[in-house]
């Protein structure tokens, strides 16, 4: 036994994702049936009481989220976030290919809750086959008359990272450029086309039927208590089993990397760990005896984000990671607000003079000011978060930065 | 004869948000989305062109320019970065005897970066059009290619 603990990837390659049938033959869509039998107050009810935290990055209570949309508003909809555009993330991917069906299953449920009539799965461009076995897995569902009148509809976004912002990817599916709106107003108040939304990442509408079934108590006793249930990882860099696992969230971050991971790819030792995609924190060897879930990967300075783990070894130029980083947000910065635009403009810069042995102190100290300033007055996530694995990186491995520098 | 313009666009006319769906079908005929079809989605979906345009050139995936029959797009997110990506993209320049952004003088293929494609378990990663190519050497880059030609 590695410590996996499968739920949503329970019946991964022994069930056929697009046939409803096949889903309820190992218990799906009792969540639903259960559901239709509650109150939307119930339903909701349950889902705080499960203490689900949203899997997308932000970690905020699902149940919490839903409550928030007004009851009477005459039209709502519920949005699934299939947008993963963190480096290194394939989870939603895994979990669309293994079991769509509990996806489509979560949405129905929180139609349910909020008293929504359509759904729409927002899908990266990179992911055709996935809006094709998505159309399938509906029109399935559909026939075997589960989702009796939920309506859910597949759309497919178009390279866009920031697009996985909650109000880029709305305005995206209105059709228009995927630019981040100012908040409040949130989505659960005035969303797509203005009105009540619900937006939640793949892997949090996969939990819901799982928490409807076997009962909220059931759910919040597995894992971190503050950030119950599991969490689907996906391994990548310099580590001998690059593949995806779900473990249970008080799951060891050491253990991810040599009991899962099977350890750093030929003997070698670890040199960092970057956990949640390009937009996360760099951790160095000391703290990963760390429990991944949102909270002790925050007291750490890091953020479990999507799930996805960035093995670097001791052979790595770490400076040269982070300046192709920082060229990651430089090209998806939509744009408009300025300490984004020109900041990670300015910040690609530095570091490229940096990594190529041409940059000075100041350049350094400067990089840490504009990265204070990107993360305090940036528009979105995006510009907030990307100085963080910059900063990280000089805070921890700052030899490795002087060593470079003129 | 393929179809027009319009008749691409036609379908969408009335989903609410249609144009990106729109532009999608009609890159899925062209490849890319030509000057007159942009207009044409425009009058369809009764917006100003510069606002067709400002959707049509904000997605990495669309294109306003003419491309190529294949676009090769190089992963080079941190991940496929320090797999080795900066090989194959030169390997792919050389076999192609293009730059990032050009497209071969026969009109096959377009070379493009782009960012991580979500096929993180087996890089360096290119894509070809839909296909997914895993574990990309610069070594297999004529045996891929070879494929499409
Ligand atoms: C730049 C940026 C990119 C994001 N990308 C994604 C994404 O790909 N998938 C996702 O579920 N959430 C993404 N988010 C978070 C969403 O805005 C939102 O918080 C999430 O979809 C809510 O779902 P949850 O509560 O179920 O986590 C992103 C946020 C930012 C700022
Ligand atoms: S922070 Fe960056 S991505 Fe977000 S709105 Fe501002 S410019 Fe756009
Ligand atoms: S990092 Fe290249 S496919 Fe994910």
């Amino acid at each position: 036994m590695n410590g996996e603990k499968r739920i949503l990837l329970e019946y991964a390659d022994k069930i056929n994702p697009e046939k409803a049938e096949d889903y309820i033959k190992v218990g799906g869509y009792k969540g639903l049936e259960k559901a239709r039998k509650m109150k939307p107050k119930q339903i909701i009810e349950e889902v705080k009481k499960s203490k689900l935290r949203g899997r997308g990055g932000a970690g905020f209570s699902t149940g919490m989220k839903w409550s928030f949309v007004p009851e009477h508003a005459p039209v709502k909809y519920v949005v699934c976030n299939l947008d993963e555009g963190e480096p290194g993330t394939y989870k939603d991917r895994i979990i669309c290919e293994k079991n769509a069906q509990a996806l489509l299953e979560g949405m129905a449920i929180c139609a349910l809750a909020i008293g929504a009539k359509k759904g729409y799965i927002y899908c990266r461009g990179e992911y055709p086959h996935i809006v094709r076995l998505l159309n399938n897995a509906i029109e399935s569902a559909k026939k075997a008359g589960v989702l009796e009148d939920f309506d859910i509809e597949v759309r497919m976004g178009a390279g866009a990272y920031v697009c996985g912002e909650e109000t880029a990817l709305i305005e995206s599916i209105e059709g228009k450029r995927g630019e981040p709106r100012f908040k409040p107003p949130f989505p659960g108040v005035e969303g797509l086309w203005g009105v009540p939304t619900v937006v939640n990442n793949v892997e949090t509408f996969a939990c819901i039927p799982y928490i409807l079934t076997h009962g909220a108590e059931w759910f919040a006793s597995i894992g971190a208590p503050d950030y119950p249930g599991t969490k689907v990882l996906t391994l990548t860099g310099d580590i001998n089993n690059p593949t995806y696992f779900e473990v249970p969230t008080d799951y060891l971050l050491s253990d991810v990397i040599y009991k899962l991971g099977g350890g750093i790819k030929g003997g070698r030792k670890l040199k960092a760990v970057q956990v949640g995609g390009s937009s996360g924190a760099f951790i160095p060897p000391e703290n990963i005896h760390t429990s991944i879930d949102f909270d002790s990967m925050s007291r750490i300075g890091a953020s479990l984000g999507s799930g996805a783990v960035f093995v670097l070894d001791e052979t790595r130029d770490i400076v040269d990671v982070a300046t192709r980083i920082a060229k990651f947000f430089e090209h998806e910065s939509c744009g408009k607000c300025n300490p984004c635009r020109e900041g990670t403009f300015r910040m690609y810069e530095m570091m490229q003079r940096i990594n190529a042995g041409r940059g000075s102190e100041e350049d350094l100290e400067n990089i840490l000011v504009l990265s204070r300033v990107m993360q305090k007055a940036s528009l979105c996530g995006l510009g907030q978060a990307a100085p963080i694995p910059i900063e990280t990186t000089i805070k921890h491995f700052r030899e490795d930065y002087m060593r470079k520098l003129m | 004869m393929g179809k027009s313009y319009a008749e691409i666009i036609m379908p969408y006319k009335d989903k609410k948000g249609g144009l990106i769906e729109a532009f999608h079908a009609l890159q899925r005929e062209f490849n890319y989305i030509p000057e007159e079809a942009l207009k044409e989605a425009a009058r369809i979906f009764k917006i100003p062109e510069s606002k067709a345009y400002g959707v049509a050139t904000f997605y990495s995936h669309f294109s306003v320019e003419k491309r190529g029959k294949y676009i090769i797009r190089m992963c080079e997110s941190a991940p496929c970065h320090v797999a080795g990506a900066g090989e194959v993209l030169k390997a792919l320049e050389q076999y192609l005897g293009i730059k990032v952004g050009e497209t071969t003088p026969d009109g096959k293929f377009t070379l493009e970066l782009c960012e991580c494609v979500g096929q993180c378990q087996a890089i360096p990663v290119i894509t070809i059009n839909d296909d997914v190519v895993l574990s990309v050497s610069p070594e297999r880059i004529p045996e891929i290619l070879k494929k499409y030609e």
